[in-house]
Formats: structure tokens, C-alpha cells, sequence
């Protein structure tokens, strides 16, 4: 398709999903998600938007095809070095002196990079077993990925690099087992991890957590649904809990961003101070 | 030079480089007057990993301040914006940017041919592009896009530039309005100046 996909074909597409599959992209950020859909219909070679609507008539189990296809899945252990030393120096000591125990939620957690980076973490502080550990993402198959946590030895390199950089005092590749250019997490590494599908847009808060990590998922909203998803993990930590977005993210525009403060601003974390 | 291209009415100057554009790029940054009014959104290729530094290396001589964006901030006239490191920088529109990890694009992230074309969709007509020394193609199709629109189009000198692969793939792919060499790109932007003033 060589013209640009107008905002009418978008609009009937999302509001054609929102329909009939109970999903809301109508939010999503105007140039990615553009991007995503022009991505769709080039790559299973569909002729405009309305063909792809048609399909999803045709054959509505398309549709999680089209969700994996859509959402933006790139990501890496300990991506920001600085960041997980600062969880690991700062935030987690604290909560665990207070309450001895920690509850997290990984918003978003793609292929489960961000959640083995935790689960190593909690290790070598050695308070993998006082936590519990939520992780989500809206696309079946991303949580299906992330539960067989089979990593190519490709992608290990960086992982292994940012570990370094993040100070990590291990050998990294003994958490794994390596089998056919694969590399798999020890299974007791990642066994307090509760892997399910959750939509942040549609979905309701279903715990309370200490900490809740939503990074690099809410640039690809605009602000008016950035605002919405923000209340609802608001709503999901408990007083005096930790939110860390990403480190090109902010609160500052958002309507609520008084009920939290700035815990460390390099960093992109925050703590919840009002209900 | 003809005089239509020098009215006061662009909205943003799209500015992409990789290697070999790092000194003319902060010749210029040094040469514009600290009032320059329009937003100048930089899209450069740099390491992945070097979060800090970057910016620091490229303000030293900067008349202007240089910022790299946060998701979803707003775009002020006058301002300098830097890709930020391993992160697409696009323009949307009501006047904000917003930033995406989407996979490499010409095998670079951030990719100058997202912040070019975003920023064509948005501005249009109102929208200079300006690509310089570089040994990829990157940021070709984003001038194309930029041209299609009806935006300026400016190349460094492919003679000039220590890279020549990046203006000289834009030059194949759409019209160039101005090939320049680095001091007369300066000078086109200064002339641009003068008609703000006005
Ligand atoms: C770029 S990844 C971020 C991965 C990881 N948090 C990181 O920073 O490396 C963004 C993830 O957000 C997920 N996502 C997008 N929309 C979502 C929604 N409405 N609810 C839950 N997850 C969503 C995508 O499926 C994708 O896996």
C-alpha cells in the first residue's frame, strides 16, 4: 500500500475491534500505531485497512495474530543498567526492611527479559523467596514466550553485557541452561513468577502491589489514555508503593501526578503518597 | 536563491546525520543566533548504549540549548530536540513528540526516516529537511516523504560531505531543492532568520 493510511480507515478499524473483539486501540499513539497497522497489512499483504477488517470478518481468529503483530515487543535484560542498580541499592532494601516481603507487578513485561532481570536481582539480594511476582501483557503469545524463557544466544550478548554494566556479581550464563544455541532460565529462578494476559486499557486493577513496573508500554499511548492507565496503577499500589516507568517517560503531564513524588528522577521512579 | 523558499510560516527543521555530520552539524548548532524561532528536531546516529555524553559533546559550542525529549512532551518554538539514544523520535500530531522502541529501521534506532516522515505527516508544506554526511541510507524515503508533502528538501554536499552515501541516496529517491555545502546550509537557515524577524 503506497498512500498513507487516513485517520477515518484507522478510526473504522479500532472501532471495528472494539466491537467485536473488546479491545481499545483508538488511544494508541497516532504515529506508532499507524506504523504498526501499515506494518500488518504490507506484511500479510492486504490491499488497503478495510481489507484487514474484512479479514477479521472472515476469520475473527485472526485477530490475535494481529495483536502479537501490532504491539511492540522489543526488549532486553537489565536494559538500563543504572536503573536496576538503583532498584537493587535503593527501592527493594527498603521495602523488604519494612515489610520483610514484596509484592511486584511487571505491566507490560513483552517476552519476560524485565522479569528474569528482577528475579536475578531478588536472588542476589537474597529475597527471591520473600517476593511475588506478577507478570502481564495483553498478547497471548508474548506471555506464552515468556513463560518457555528461552532466550538465543544472539540476544544473550547484550542481556550479558547490561548485566555487567549494571554491576551484577555473578557469572550471568550460569542462570541459564544452554541447549541448542538457546538459552533457558533455571525453572526455580522464575517459579514465584505468575505469568498471565491483561489489558491495561480494558482491565481493571486486580491486586495491590509494592512495586509495579510499566515501562516503555505507555509510549505507545496518547496522553488521554496515559492519564486512564496511569489511574488504574495508581490504584493498583499500595500508599507509599513504587511506580518506575521508563527512562524517556514521564508523570509530569499526567492529571494525577500529584499523588506521587519523585523518588529518583534519572531513573523515572515514583513513589504513591496520596490515595 | 529563489526568495519563496524565505517566509516565516515553517513549523520545524528535521535535521539527520550519521558519520561525518557530527562537526558541520555542531558548527550549525553554534552559528544559529539563540532566538532562532523554529523547533529543530535532530535525529542523529550515535551508540546505542551511551546514554550521556552525546548531548554534553554537542552543547559545548550549541548557541541553543539542545534537549533530548521526554514521551509525549510538548514541542516550544526555538527549541533544539535530540533523538535520545536507542529510542525512535517521532513528531504526532497537537504539537507534541513521542518516542518508540520499535525495531531497528536501516538498522538504527533512533531511525532518521521515522523522525522525517512523522514530522512531514505533521507539518507538511511547513517543514524543512536537511540530511548530511552519512554512510547508510537512512533518511532517504524521509526526504521523499518531506518532498511529497510539499516540505524544502536540503542535502550537504555529496562533494563536501566526509560520508557521501546518505545525500547521495536522498538525491536518488526524491528532488533536492538545495545542495549545499555545510556554511551555505548556516546561511540559508540564517536568511530564514531574518525573515522571522520581520
Ligand atoms: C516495548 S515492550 C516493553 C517491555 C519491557 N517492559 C521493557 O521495558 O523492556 C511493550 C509491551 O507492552 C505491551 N502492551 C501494549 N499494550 C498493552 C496493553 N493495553 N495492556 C498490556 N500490555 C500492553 C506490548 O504487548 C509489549 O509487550
Amino acid at each position: 500500500m503506497q498512500r498513507d493510511i487516513e485517520i477515518a480507515e484507522l478510526r473504522r478499524l479500532t472501532q471495528y475491534i472494539d466491537d467485536n473483539f473488546d479491545y481499545d486501540f483508538k488511544n494508541y499513539a497516532m504515529s506508532s500505531f499507524t506504523r504498526r497497522v501499515r506494518r500488518v497489512i504490507e506484511l500479510y499483504k492486504f490491499t488497503s485497512v478495510e481489507a484487514l477488517i474484512k479479514k477479521f470478518k472472515n476469520n475473527p481468529s485472526f485477530f490475535q495474530e494481529f495483536v502479537s503483530e501490532i504491539t511492540v515487543n522489543v526488549t532486553e535484560m537489565f536494559r538500563d543498567p543504572t536503573f536496576w542498580s538503583s532498584l537493587r541499592d535503593e527501592i527493594i532494601p527498603d521495602v523488604i526492611k519494612e515489610h520483610r516481603k514484596i509484592s511486584i507487578w511487571h505491566a507490560g513485561c513483552s517476552s519476560g527479559e524485565e522479569v528474569i532481570s528482577m528475579c536475578i536481582l531478588l536472588k542476589e539480594l537474597d529475597c527471591l523467596e520473600s517476593a511475588t511476582i506478577v507478570a502481564t501483557d495483553i498478547d497471548q503469545s508474548i506471555i506464552n514466550k515468556a513463560k518457555k524463557a528461552s532466550f538465543s544466544a544472539k540476544n544473550m550478548e547484550l542481556n550479558k553485557q547490561n548485566y555487567e554494566r549494571y554491576g551484577g556479581k555473578n557469572d550471568f550464563l550460569s542462570y541459564f541452561v544452554e541447549d541448542e544455541g538457546f538459552f533457558y532460565i533455571k525453572p526455580e529462578l522464575i517459579e514465584r513468577v505468575s505469568f498471565r494476559v491483561q489489558d491495561l486499557v480494558k482491565g481493571n486493577p486486580f491486586s495491590k502491589f509494592d512495586l509495579i513496573l510499566c515501562r516503555n508500554v505507555m509510549i505507545y499511548f496518547n496522553q488521554t489514555l496515559q492519564n486512564e492507565v496511569l489511574k488504574k496503577l495508581h490504584g493498583s499500589l499500595f500508599k507509599y508503593g513504587n511506580l518506575a516507568i521508563g527512562s524517556k517517560e514521564s508523570l509530569i503531564w499526567c492529571d494525577i501526578a500529584n499523588k506521587f513524588v519523585v523518588v529518583n528522577n534519572e531513573e523515572k521512579i515514583y513513589k504513591k503518597i496520596k490515595d | 536563491m529563489n526568495s519563496s523558499f524565505f517566509h516565516n510560516k515553517y513549523k520545524g527543521i528535521v535535521i539527520g546525520g550519521s558519520a561525518g555530520s557530527f562537526k558541520p552539524i555542531t558548527k550549525l548548532l553554534a552559528d544559529l543566533p539563540k532566538d532562532f524561532p523554529i523547533p529543530i528536531f535532530l535525529c542523529l546516529h550515535r551508540l546505542k548504549h551511551v546514554r550521556h555524553g552525546f548531548i554534553e559533546a554537542l552543547s559545548i559550542k550549541s548557541s541553543k540549548p539542545i534537549l533530548e525529549p521526554l514521551d509525549k512532551e510538548i514541542v516550544r518554538p526555538g527549541m533544539v530536540y535530540l533523538a535520545p539514544a536507542n529510542y525512535h523520535l517521532c513528531i504526532e500530531l497537537g504539537n507534541t513528540m513521542s518516542l518508540s522502541t520499535e525495531g531497528l529501521v536501516n538498522n538504527s534506532r533512533p531511525a532518521i526516516d521515522l523522525t522525517f516522515k512523522s514530522a512531514a505527516y505533521v507539518y507538511k508544506e511547513k517543514l524543512i529537511g536537511i540530511l548530511f554526511s552519512g554512510a547508510n541510507k537512512d533518511g532517504a524515503l524521509g526526504m521523499k516523504a518531506i518532498k511529497d508533502k510539499g516540505g524544502v528538501t536540503i542535502i550537504q554536499d555529496p562533494e563536501e560531505s566526509m560520508m557521501n552515501t546518505m545525500p547521495l541516496s536522498a538525491k536518488q529517491v526524491t528532488e533536492i531543492d538545495f545542495c549545499l555545502e555545510a556554511e551555505k546550509i548556516t546561511n540559508f537557515l540564517l536568511d530564514l532568520y531574518k525573515a522571522y524577524q520581520k
